[in-house]
């Protein structure tokens, strides 16, 4: 039995989280994780910045781990319970609060002038220290085709001039009527994935005047999700559905359908926007004004240091060289984010001021919302998806706001606030 | 079944006497070679399973989370109370006892029907025992992915149900339906794990002597009589093993809710597991999962003891 004990100690001793390599750095070596594995363009642009990081100097060196992103975020958090992080890792941006609070992440001192170009979105702050820089960012938009919308006698929407709540029902009405469609928009409710239904759905909320956690405070939960204004988000949502304009259960790629013709509008984002050629008079405008003014989400992949890393002065250095225009350009370029400065946007065809790709740009810097910066984000986007689920599949709206909001304020209530 | 005499042996206290000087060398030699082929399972066991499950009891009474700077603290019975408050928690125990209750029977039933059709000693009868039995081999998963295509308003349920009754019976969105989602389900698991008990109840079928066939047979038995009064009571040890292994499976019903369903149409679909492990992977609540799954395990635990009980063997 001892030396079965011994077994079970070596065993246990030697076992190293998914991926390997541990976090510090002896002298000038470090690791980098990312989420991207799978995702040719976007390993490969990371792996361009490593690689000519590496050449350009010879103090520190950078190691490239990839995870294939559904794996993620679990094996991030077996390295942390093991103190076992690489120097440096990415982050999707809702989550760093969380990161942040549970002390995986340590505070980013990049240069003020560096800070103050990007894109308010691809900046991670809690508490007001920033803990996370993205190269770029994503954003939702309304696709439509034009020959509907004229057929319909409505206008195109632009980032001046969104359409209100009126338009909005009216384009809806008469698209419905001229029966070309079988449906006039898909809102995307194919996709069961937790963070689409809040990232995609709570923009409505916001723009009706409710939201996921009062903002003031970020200790409650009640009155913003449970209140008037959410009441009229959830009679709209369910109106949508109930009215036939949008299927309570869209296809599993509600893109492809719209290409195809099943539907008049899509609610997609930028992610779509290459494939919106596919379709001969495809526009793309922002959402509606629903009260509050139109409401888009925003805050993508960020890139943040570990708490527990050996070389810090290397890691910043790596990252202040990963923010230069020529290589946050490949992002926009190749992958067709949104670039998250403007000496970025300059570089990159077709995103320059009123350039053809520049509306996601103008719409993100006018409408973006991030996500709420609390550490109680987990929680807050698993009740809030579900809640919406359940709205959409026709069940009693003040019930099930009012328990999410119950169960977020008891979940805040548990974690103390999570130190807010 | 035959019926033996039994005859004390001869010279009976020397034989004791003579088994009791030789046996403690070889007991003990047996004993330690005994221990050492279990110990490599033992260990792993213990390791994998026994510690885990321990730590889960013993994270139900802290307010442990999945990822939180302060390490967790006891809370006595709090998770417990608010376990026994939450809505949430009484719909999917109700939905898994009403898939358990309805499955069981079904399933067992369904699958002794196949094994009595596959026990025929026919030409070809292994074909469509395979048949039968490859659903079993195919990961839940990727038939959950199928079914839930084929459960879609315009997918393969429909166009059958349509076809095979002339338009009268139109199909609903199964998935998306509160009342229809749960039995969609079942018939889908029923229809994935059903070979498995056919071969297991094709074994217990197999154990029946012929002979006592043949005897009923020359008695003027027909085949309903034959089935009640030699197949029925040969399938006893069968029949119990069947019935505690498929409830055991049913009150564990999580994989087919994750891929198909997620718990909806609200909480239709949602289960005691699936909702722990919501619980404790989404919303990073690890203490309020260990609870749950404390509480779900003396349920089974009780429920199999009842079963054991109820089937235990008289006199």
């Amino acid at each position: 039995m001892a030396l079965v004990a011994v077994l079970v100690l070596a065993g246990c001793g030697g076992r190293a989280p998914s991926g390997g390599a541990g976090g510090g750095g002896e002298g000038g070596e470090f690791t980098l994780w990312t989420h991207n594995a799978g995702n040719k363009e976007e390993l490969a642009a990371v792996n361009k910045i490593v690689s000519d990081y590496n050449a350009s100097q010879t103090t520190n060196k950078v190691k490239v781990q990839a995870f294939p992103q559904a794996a993620y975020n679990d094996a991030v958090t077996a390295a942390a319970t093991s103190k076992k992080l690489p120097c440096i890792l990415d982050i999707d941006a809702p989550i760093v609060p969380n990161w942040a609070w549970a002390g995986y992440l340590a505070k980013l001192d990049l240069p003020q002038e560096l800070v103050a170009k990007q894109l308010p979105s691809t900046l991670g702050k809690w508490k007001d220290q920033l803990y996370s820089v993205g190269y770029y960012d994503a954003a939702l938009g309304l696709f439509a085709r034009k020959s509907a919308l004229d057929a319909a006698g409505v206008r195109v929407a632009t980032v001046d001039q969104p359409w209100t709540a009126q338009e909005f029902d009216q384009a809806l009405q008469k698209i419905k009527a001229s029966g070309k469609f079988d449906y006039v928009l898909d809102l995307g409710t194919g996709d069961s994935t937790p963070e689409w239904w809040t990232y995609g759905y709570s923009p409505f909320l916001q723009s009706f005047g409710g939201d996921l956690i009062d903002r003031n405070s970020y200790t409650t939960a009640s009155g913003v999700l449970n209140g008037d204004k959410a009441m009229a988000w959830a009679n709209w949502l369910q109106g949508l559905i109930r009215n036939k304009y949008t299927p309570a259960k869209s296809g599993t790629d509600a893109f492809a359908d719209f290409v195809n013709g099943k539907s008049a509008m899509v609610w997609s984002g930028s992610w779509s926007a290459t494939n919106l050629e596919k379709v001969k008079d495809g526009v793309v405008m922002p959402p509606p004004d629903l009260g509050a003014g139109p409401k888009i989400g925003g805050g993508s992949w960020q890139w943040g240091i570990s708490s527990g890393c050996q070389n810090t002065v290397g890691a910043l250095d790596y990252l202040k060289f990963s923010l230069q225009p020529k290589y946050l350009s490949q992002f926009v370029t190749k992958l067709n984010l949104i670039p998250a400065t403007e000496e970025t946007a300059a570089m990159s065809p077709g995103w320059e001021p009123d350039g053809p790709k520049r509306f996601f740009l103008d719409e993100s810097k006018k409408f973006a919302l991030i996500r709420p910066p609390t550490p109680a984000y987990p929680y807050v986007t698993t009740t809030f998806a579900k809640a919406a689920q359940d709205i959409a599949a026709g069940g009693d709206a003040k019930s099930i706001l009012d328990q999410a909001a119950s169960d977020i304020d008891q979940n805040l209530k548990s974690n103390d606030n999570y130190g807010a | 079944m035959a019926v033996t005499q039994e005859v004390p042996p001869k010279g009976g206290l020397r034989t004791s006497t003579r088994a009791t000087t030789r046996k403690p060398a070889g007991r003990g030699h047996e004993t330690l070679m005994g221990t050492l082929m279990v110990s490599p399972a033992m260990l792993l066991l213990i390791v994998f399973f026994f510690i885990p499950v321990g730590l889960c009891f013993a994270l139900a009474f802290t307010n442990a989370r999945l990822i939180s700077p302060e390490p967790a603290t006891l809370v006595g019975l709090e998770n417990f109370q608010r376990l026994f408050q939450d809505p949430l928690f009484w719909r999917s125990l109700r939905n898994t006892v009403y898939f358990a209750v309805v499955v069981v029977p079904l399933q067992a039933g369904f699958a002794l029907v196949l094994a009595l059709l596959v026990n025929a000693k026919i030409r070809g009868i292994n074909f469509f025992r395979t048949l039968y039995f490859v659903p079993v081999v195919t990961s839940i998963v990727v038939v959950s992915i199928l079914w839930k295509f084929m459960y879609q308003s315009d997918g393969l349920v429909n166009n059958m149900l349509q076809t095979l009754t002339f338009n009268v019976v139109q199909g609903t969105d199964w998935l998306s339906n509160p009342t229809a989602a749960m039995p969609a389900i079942m018939f889908m698991s029923i229809w994935q794990a059903v070979g498995f008990h056919m071969v297991i109840w094709l074994s217990g079928l197999q154990t029946i002597p012929g002979e006592l066939y043949e005897a009923a047979e020359l008695d003027g038995a027909d085949k309903w009589q034959q089935f009640r009064y030699v197949t029925w009571p040969g399938l006893k040890a069968t029949r119990t093993f069947i019935l505690v292994t498929i409830t055991i499976a049913a009150l564990s019903l999580f994989a087919q809710i994750n891929v198909m369903t997620q718990g909806g149409p609200l909480d239709a679909t949602s289960t005691v597991v699936f909702q722990a492990v919501r619980v404790g992977y989404g919303q990073q609540e690890t203490a309020y999962a260990s609870t749950i799954s404390l509480v779900f395990f003396v349920l089974v635990l009780t429920v199999s003891l009842v079963q054991r009980y109820l089937t235990r063997e008289r006199g």
